[in-house]
């Protein structure tokens, strides 16, 4: 066990570098100058940029910037913005109100996708079962921020039960629509792979040996069917998590959430490219990690992937 | 092997095959289940009738898609509806139509009263439970029993279907069981509570040589000591002749031949049955061809008129292709559906 996960720590090395190199290259080949971005509309003497280039390393090659970085890195420094913030503690501010956000959506996401997934599947072919699916292919059709508005409009204008924007009320109430907005934009695919995993299951041989055995229908789908259906769904549940978690962009924009996404989006608006490069190596570093610790869920789940 | 002489002498003692009679433990009568597909309805079983009596062993023989394995699932309720639909028929056992019984009453007799040994042991057993476990089901189902009882049941089940350190291995799950020692786990399942009736669905078809005549001598064995009706679908008529007295054989949903086992072999009275028989490989001289019979089952879709077996059948006339044969006795309580029994393995 302990080897295995030595051995998939291993293995991360490779994908974060060639993961932030790719970053790395892409926020180097962006369009305009950081200098004169960050000096606003103030003109700029040719010696202080010539200056502000050095202290960045703007002026050394591509390859030098990234030697640069990776060397930071692998001493736990993801850089600094333009203002000598280390990138580490923008990160920090905002990562509670992401981490809150992501989870919050999360457990929203798996009890609705989970949820009409296997009432689609029990009563399949039938109304319920494409009632629901519609219901969900809604929610991915309808652009995320009209639906944000909307719900903002309806629950925390008309109805004033939930704070409109802002994180002033505090988990959970602050959170709780945000989250409602994004696990409902997003748990179509989960409903129609929980669907179509239990369909598939409920076919199989040993549903019909626990049928067999006299068991009342609730304990061959719950006893039996259930556990068997999830093995596929973890995994997507696993990628889910770690993508909820590398921040929401619009709805946090929309709700006002100071999280990690917004963080991005005004890194790349301010062309601070050691910010974007910092907070994605820190975004692929949480995705890896989730990732990891899905697949040692596995084994818990389906006993022919255990690791001895 | 002393298993194949013990069937042989059963065989000459007893009563010879006959038609459901009374004194029958279960008892099928004009089964008919058809399967709604979208080239329409098709009769899967057509009118199947047999019996079974306490310590008797019915073989039921055919090919693949000759309805068998249906018939099993029909008897046990356990078929998907739709697209299966049981059009008529009764199924006795004891006197009770398993068929026109409640839903909850039907259940409480499936697994206990009546049980089914699945085909293949590795997809019949759920992969996400321990083996135990999913033999104390039973205990708890049928019998309200508390989690350790059931388990401690289920592992003296185990003990008796003769695996070996059973206690150890219950807590193991099916991937981690060989083939046979997988295949006495399925039938601990079904023998757990004492049925009257098992099915056995292929039992043997998915294992080695070796295994299955030890598999085949353990379902035997239990029957003997239980005194239970055994049903043994099989295509293989060694398999067959290893355990079952009574015989008949499928075609196309029907039943074409009702004999012994013994005279099954000896002298079908239906020239599918005759082609089966010869069909089983023997002493041939290297490189002949190992004799088949010719042709395909029907589709369920395109059947022929008449006989069913008429395409394949080489005594066909042209009588064959319009008159359907019925199930009629013909000699010694046998019974055929051939107008020309007489001419078969004459040639």
């Amino acid at each position: 066990m302990l080897g295995y996960v030595l051995r998939r720590l291993a293995a991360m090395v490779p994908v974060l570098i060639g993961v932030t190199f790719l970053i790395f290259a892409l926020v180097h080949a962006l369009p305009g100058d950081p200098i004169a971005a960050m000096a606003g509309n103030r003109p700029l003497s040719p010696s202080t940029v010539a200056a502000l280039r050095q202290q960045y390393h703007l002026d050394e090659s591509l390859w030098t910037q990234y030697w640069y970085y990776m060397t930071g890195l692998a001493h736990g420094d993801l850089g600094t913005d333009f203002h000598g913030r280390p990138v580490s503690e923008l990160i920090a501010e905002r990562w509670p109100v992401t981490f809150n956000l992501a989870l919050t959506a999360w457990v929203m996401k798996i009890v609705i996708g989970i949820g009409v997934g296997v009432y689609g599947a029990l009563r399949r072919g039938r109304l319920g079962d494409h009632l629901a699916l519609g219901f969900t292919v809604l929610f991915i059709a309808l652009p995320g921020f009209v639906f944000a508005f909307i719900a903002q409009l309806v629950f925390g204008v008309n109805l004033q039960l939930f704070p409109i924007a802002g994180i002033a009320d505090g988990w959970p109430m602050s959170f709780l629509l945000p989250a409602l907005v994004i696990a409902l934009e997003t748990a179509a695919p989960l409903a129609r792979l929980t669907r179509s995993s239990l369909v598939e299951v409920l076919r199989s041989d040993f549903i019909r040996t626990a049928r067999a055995k006299g068991a009342a229908p609730a304990r061959v789908v719950w006893g039996h069917a259930m556990r068997n259906s999830m093995i596929p769904v973890v995994t997507y549940l696993g990628l889910s998590l770690a993508t909820l978690l590398g921040g929401a962009v619009i709805v946090e924009s929309v709700f006002n959430l100071p999280g990690v996404g917004g963080l991005m989006v005004q890194a790349i608006q301010t062309q601070e490219g050691s910010v974007v490069v910092g907070v994605a190596t820190f975004i692929i570093l949480v995705y890896l990690l989730v990732n990891l610790v899905v697949d040692l869920c596995y084994g818990l789940i389906d006993p022919r992937v255990r690791r001895v | 092997m002393n298993l194949a002489n013990r069937a042989k002498s059963t065989v000459d003692t007893a009563s010879p095959a006959s038609p459901p009679s009374s004194s029958a433990l279960l008892e099928v009568t004009d089964l008919r289940v058809d399967f709604h597909t979208r080239a329409g309805r098709v009769h899967a079983v057509d009118g199947v009738s047999f019996s079974v009596a306490a310590g008797e062993t019915l073989a039921v023989l055919g090919e693949s898609g000759s309805g068998k394995s249906v018939t099993a699932q029909a008897i046990m309720g356990i078929l998907d509806s739709p697209p299966a639909e049981i059009v008529g028929g009764s199924v006795l056992l004891e006197g009770r139509d398993l068929l026109t019984l409640p839903a909850a009453q039907r259940r409480a007799a499936r697994g206990s009263e009546i049980a089914l040994v699945f085909q293949d042991s590795l997809s019949a057993l759920n992969p996400v439970q321990p083996v135990a476990r999913q033999i104390a089901e039973l205990y708890r189902i049928h019998r309200g029993m508390g989690r350790s009882e059931a388990w401690r049941r289920a592992v003296e089940m185990m003990d008796r279907v003769r695996i070996p350190a059973a206690a150890s291995r219950a807590h193991d799950y099916p991937h981690q069981f060989s083939g046979g020692m997988r295949q006495r786990i399925v039938i601990a399942m079904a023998l757990a509570l004492d049925p009257k009736v098992v099915i056995a669905d292929e039992p043997t078809t998915a294992l080695d040589v070796t295994v299955q005549a030890q598999i085949l001598d353990l379902l035997a064995e239990q029957q003997r000591e239980r005194d239970m009706g055994l049903i043994l679908i099989t295509h293989d008529l060694g398999v067959a002749a290893q355990v079952a007295t009574n015989a008949v054989v499928m075609y196309a949903g029907r039943i074409v031949e009702r004999s012994r086992v013994r005279d099954l072999f000896l002298d079908p009275v239906h020239p599918y049955s005759h082609g089966l028989v010869a069909s089983i490989p023997r002493d041939l001289p290297r490189g002949s061809a190992l004799p088949a019979i010719p042709g395909m089952p029907p589709s369920l879709t395109a059947r022929p008129g008449g006989c069913q077996f008429h395409p394949r059948c080489p005594l066909a006339q042209p009588r064959c292709r319009t008159d359907e044969p019925p199930l009629l006795p013909v000699k010694d309580g046998r019974e055929s559906a051939c107008h020309f029994w007489t001419k078969v393995g004459e040639r």
